[in-house]
């Protein structure tokens, strides 16, 4: 499998756009008209192939600027990676987790050649070839779990277990939906998930604790988890607001297709072997709502899920202000035939 | 990685009276995925009565991905697990091996830990030195065993541990004094014990009178499946009735009747197996380490590893 990597910004001039193949493979979040917080949870070893669950990492034609995307970020604030001491044993786990599924999964782009503990790492889109020891952060040029982030689509948080909990010990997080990892560094899972609204009240973190808390090595699971974004941009962080913030007010009827996103997050949850940690992956997928508008049933579906939100949901996702405008657009494209279930596009 | 990977024994040592060390590898010889100080593994033993699976700590290096060691003491008047590896297991043979779970792990914010072992309890107790030892973490062990012959490992514990290793021999009159082993310790400091109940109960006695956090205190429990009255099981799902004789689990019933149900440590601790009861007409008798006191009065959760019904028939949403 070759996959063409686009040249595009997620910043300024906002390039980045969606080949045909990538909207159709988009993972839209909407089964049914009506959405609430469950525990979503499924199994997330292999899916259909070309879709973005084939895989445990998923790389599409965003890779190469996703990746340079994240550098600005860092190069702008270092604080965006963080991982405490006792968490060394984690990284080496997580970079071990994601250069064998890389290499394995996607040999045109990625290889990895291990003779015991020297390790030679290659990853052809960005020219890298790194020889190292497994297990000596000395022979890499940064730490082991920010040496692969770097190198790899979506955020990551490294969950240490300890007490009944899980800890938010570590994490790689440039993509974020308004969140801060310097601000949640060592939370407890539910000081961690303090702002949702309504899923404390019906238990959704009790269960989902007491699920992860048991997770299984080999055995790694999936959710989504979803959100909107004005103009395609991964950094929308707390720490950059006023960057992206005042973006809301752009929204316009004429606009609404090319500037509002719907930003769906695949997250996945993968249990550690060396550290007995946990990694939480969160791999955020951008389309335009004028991409998903060419599928009808994904239009009809997003109006009505949007229109019905409870507004202490839309007020947590940020979609207050421009709410109206994109209902509004999509309404024109809803004729209110029942959509069969099912997320699928046609 | 799949969840269950075929092995083949490829070494058996006796290394003590009563005690059988075997060395597990890949039947296809691919390398095996590293683990944490603490896991255990799930064998699936032949038995003539049906595939019966127990956990053992693995006891040796994570760092070595060519092959898993486990340590075996042959339980008399035992369902027969320990004595089939004692008596019928060979090198050259296959087992069914689920991959290693941790359900007594290191607390890696701890200061200082302290580590005791009673008997064959040594087994995790030594794969958390050895991991303590290679991330130069400040630590102790206490090895209370019978007699020296019984001190399986004891050279292995002391190539790691040096001049931390103490060690208790009940044949000379020594054993563990836990008020002086957990008094005026430092704040920060986390105890891990696993040996036999009278010295778990001990450990969480004194260490509470003193004052530790329930948190800071550690211990490991398998709870081996307790024979009991013949009863049935009604699947409710599927409408299946599965019966389950005296010495075996429920779990394992189920299994050996073809239905696949969850499970994780089938000792009782880690809770994954847990059944909701639907209906019963006999008392449960709740043998494990999971569920809360409350939660077993109102009868309508059952930990089919190791606990049973008092004969009679019970449904379960499975």
């Amino acid at each position: 499998m070759n996959i063409r990597f686009r040249d595009e910004t997620f910043r300024g001039d906002y390039s980045y756009r969606n080949s045909d193949a990538t909207v159709r493979r988009f993972p839209f979040p909407f089964g049914l008209d009506e959405y609430m917080y469950s525990v979503n949870i499924e199994r997330h070893n292999g899916g259909p192939a070309g879709s973005v669950y084939e895989f445990a990492f998923d790389i599409d034609e965003h890779y190469v600027a996703e990746c340079r995307d994240r550098a600005i970020t860092l190069e702008r604030d270092p604080g965006r990676c963080v991982s405490l001491p006792h968490m060394i044993d984690a990284e080496w786990d997580v970079l071990e987790l994601i250069m064998t599924s890389l290499a394995h999964d996607y040999p045109d782009h990625f290889g990895l050649q291990c003779d015991g503990a020297r390790w030679t790492w290659t990853n052809r889109p960005l020219g890298i070839e790194q020889a190292f020891v497994f297990g000596d952060a000395a022979t890499l040029p940064c730490p082991p779990f920010e040496y692969i982030t770097r190198q790899t689509q979506g955020d990551f948080v490294i969950m240490d277990q300890r007490d009944g909990d899980l800890w938010a010990d570590a994490g790689m997080i440039t993509s974020q939906a308004d969140w801060s990892m310097s601000f949640d560094t060592g939370m407890s899972f539910k000081e961690w998930h303090g702002p949702v609204p309504r899923a404390h009240e019906i238990g959704v973190f009790d269960r989902a604790l007491k699920y992860l808390l048991m997770l299984q090595l080999g055995q790694p699971v999936r959710r989504l988890n979803w959100t909107m974004t004005v103009n395609p941009r991964l950094d929308t962080a707390p720490e950059t607001y006023p960057e992206w913030g005042p973006d809301r007010a752009s929204v316009r009827l004429d606009n609404v297709p090319d500037k509002v996103h719907l930003r769906v997050e695949l997250q996945a949850l993968f249990r550690l072997p060396r550290s007995n940690g946990v990694l939480f992956s969160i791999r955020c997928y951008l389309a335009s709502v004028g991409d998903l508008a060419r599928y009808p049933r994904w239009a009809k579906r997003l109006h009505r899920v949007l229109r019905d939100l409870p507004q202490d949901l839309a007020e947590y996702k940020g979609l207050v202000r421009y709410r109206p405008t994109v209902l509004e657009w999509l309404s024109r494209l809803d004729d209110g035939a029942p959509v069969a279930p099912g997320t699928h596009p046609e | 990685m799949r969840p269950v990977i075929e092995m083949t024994i490829a070494r058996t040592l006796d290394v003590a009276p009563g005690i059988r060390e075997f060395w597990l590898k890949a039947a296809d010889g691919s390398a095996l995925p590293a683990y944490s100080g603490g896991s255990h593994i799930v064998l699936g033993l032949p038995l003539p009565g049906g595939l019966q699976r127990n956990p053992y700590s693995l006891v040796g290096d994570p760092a070595d991905a060519s092959k898993w060691r486990i340590a075996v003491r042959r339980q008399e008047g035992s369902r027969g697990g320990s004595a089939w590896l004692h008596d019928t297991a060979a090198e050259g043979m296959r087992l069914q091996v689920a991959v290693p779970a941790n359900l007594f792990p290191m607390a890696r914010l701890a200061r200082h830990h302290v580590l005791i072992a009673g008997g064959i309890g040594i087994t995790p107790i030594l794969s958390h030195a050895r991991e303590m030892a290679r991330l130069g973490l400040s630590f102790e062990v206490h090895y209370a065993y019978r007699a020296r012959a019984f001190a399986a490992l004891a050279d292995e514990v002391g190539a790691i541990a040096g001049d931390r290793l103490r060690r208790y021999d009940q044949s000379d009159g020594e054993k563990v004094d836990f008020e002086a082993l957990l008094a005026g310790r430092p704040l920060g400091t986390h105890a891990y014990l696993c040996g036999p109940q009278p010295m778990v109960e001990a450990f969480h006695a004194i260490g509470t009178r003193l004052g530790w956090p329930g948190d800071r205190l550690h211990s490991e429990r398998f709870v081996a499946p307790p024979p009991g009255d013949a009863f049935s099981v009604r699947l409710a799902r599927s409408g299946l009735r599965v019966e389950v004789p005296p010495h075996r689990s429920m779990l394992e019933a189920i299994e050996a009747a073809g239905v696949s149900a969850p499970f994780m440590c089938r000792g009782g601790a880690c809770g994954q197996c847990e059944l909701e009861v639907l209906e019963a007409d006999s008392a449960l008798q709740h043998n494990d380490l999971y569920l809360s006191a409350e939660v077993r009065a109102g009868g309508r959760r059952i930990m089919p590893c190791v606990s049973r019904a008092c004969g009679g028939c019970i449904t379960v949403d499975l």
